[in-house]
């Protein structure tokens, strides 16, 4: 017999973090609840940091998820700036950065991911990763430095982003991809190639099918040198090549990794132990896969199905439909599902030339996602087709 | 209650929507509208997840 957590103890105040402890007071847990964050800043906002902030249109206050009077009339107590370097699962004990112990009762780890970086850029000026709020103003100052010519390493979601706000800005961009089709082991060759086009059509400089061999410079980066022998001056550098779960800390404390903390369906990952957000790999039911899922939506959700969980051991698997959306220029792409590059893609709304679309994605009879252009409406209607499990004909002959 | 929505947040994910199709819907303009204004006590479990799995945090809920 499980007892519920006489107190909780966050690791990770981000998005998944916070929305764990908003959950379990919502729920009505009345015992202490303490956020540990490795950053110095209150729980914000990620996805302006690409967008808004990075452009200059929003203050960086304003990606604020919340402040301190809201989380002391909440009674959760922020501790910022530590990091856990160790869990001691026998003892319910973590150990801080500092050397400090702090024994706990129910936690919820939600310690998120970090940048891959590239090799031997590392005292070089100019060179960024995006991930959290300083990582964003450092590459904002650079972009108002204005600088002549910004290459973007990695043309994935957050790369496409960042080129299209520097694009915005006014500035040159070269956005070097190692596919041949950006995407296109996410979304299929063809809806990768509308990604692509879309950039192109905004003047960015795409080159695809190459790697990166080399970012050189001389105290401040200058050079890009690419896997075809070619190079592209740079005065910045944004490498966006995907990210790791932060995990290290967990190992040798007895719970199970492996790209992520290893979780059961419910996100439970040892006893009085849950874990949410870009960190938590679990089996998601509804689509017979484990994975784990970098999504804001993701996050706040699962955060808070972790909090419920640890509070009561009925709260059953976290089933959810994975869904996220990109601004890129004046284009709103949302994917929701578990699409894979190889599935049948249908477009059931829409025109692609127009970039107004939605598309979905059907493997084994089954709808397994929809990707929309400019067409949330569609997206959220289709994606509550994914949740009920529908086939892909009936996807394809409903009508919304 | 009264459902409150501030537009200059909303960028019309249509996560409501999903939630609660009843009480909010994004149109083929895009634009988000909201279908009841005040809906009974028995929707509020729903308004109260729309509030908080809004990406923008747009909507919030006024109580009068």
């Amino acid at each position: 017999m499980t007892r519920a957590p006489r107190a909780v103890t966050i690791v990770g105040a981000s998005l998944a973090g916070l929305n764990a402890a908003e959950a379990l007071r919502r729920e009505g847990f009345d015992g202490p609840v303490t956020l540990i964050g490795a950053e110095n800043h209150l729980p914000y906002d990620r996805p302006p940091l690409s967008k808004q902030v990075l452009a200059g249109d929003w203050a960086p206050e304003r990606a604020a998820l919340t402040d301190s009077e809201e989380l002391e009339s909440d009674g959760i107590e922020a501790r910022l700036g530590l990091r856990v370097a160790a869990l001691d699962l026998a003892a319910r004990e973590l150990t801080l950065h500092t050397g400090e112990t702090v024994a706990f009762d129910g936690l919820i780890i939600a310690t998120g991911a970090r940048c891959r970086t590239m090799g031997g850029t590392e005292g070089l000026d100019g060179v960024h990763v995006l991930r959290s709020l300083d990582d964003c103003l450092a590459l904002r100052a650079d972009f108002e430095a204005t600088p002549q010519r910004v290459v973007v390493v990695g043309a994935g979601f957050i790369g496409a982003e960042v080129a299209a706000t520097a694009r915005g800005r006014g500035l040159d961009v070269t956005l070097v991809e190692a596919l041949r089709t950006p995407l296109s082991r996410v979304l299929g060759d063809e809806m990768g190639r509308v990604c692509a086009e879309v950039h192109r059509d905004h003047g960015v400089d795409l080159r695809t099918g190459v790697g990166v061999d080399r970012i050189s410079g001389d105290g401040r980066v200058r050079q890009v040198t690419l896997s075809d022998g070619s190079t592209v001056d740079a005065d910045v550098v944004v490498v966006g090549i995907g990210v790791i779960p932060n995990t290290e800390w967990l190992h040798g404390s007895g719970l199970e990794l492996g790209d992520g903390v290893l979780c059961d369906a419910s996100c439970l990952a040892a006893e009085g132990v849950t874990a949410a957000g870009d960190v938590a790999r679990w089996p998601n039911e509804l689509f017979g896969e484990t994975m784990r899922v970098e999504h804001w939506d993701n996050a706040a959700q699962q955060g808070s199905h972790a909090a419920r969980r640890l509070l009561d051991e009925a709260v059953g698997p976290f089933t959810p439909v994975p869904w996220f959306w990109s601004d890129q220029y004046d284009r709103k792409i949302q994917l929701a599902g578990r699409v894979r590059g190889d599935d049948e893609v249908r477009v059931v709304t829409g025109s692609v030339d127009e970039r107004r679309f939605a598309a979905i994605y059907g493997r084994a009879g089954r709808i397994t996602g929809v990707l929309g252009f400019n067409r949330p409406r569609h997206v959220m209607r289709y994606r509550a087709l994914i949740e009920q499990r529908a086939s892909f004909d009936e996807a394809l002959a409903a009508e919304f | 209650m009264r459902i409150v929505v501030d537009f200059d947040l909303c960028e019309s994910n249509a996560v409501c929507m999903q939630i609660a199709p009843d009480i909010f819907e994004v149109r083929d303009d895009d634009f988000l509208y909201i279908l009841n204004e005040t809906p009974d006590e028995a929707d509020r479990s729903r308004v109260e997840e729309c509030v908080q799995r809004c990406p923008k945090q747009a909507i919030s809920i006024a109580e009068n």
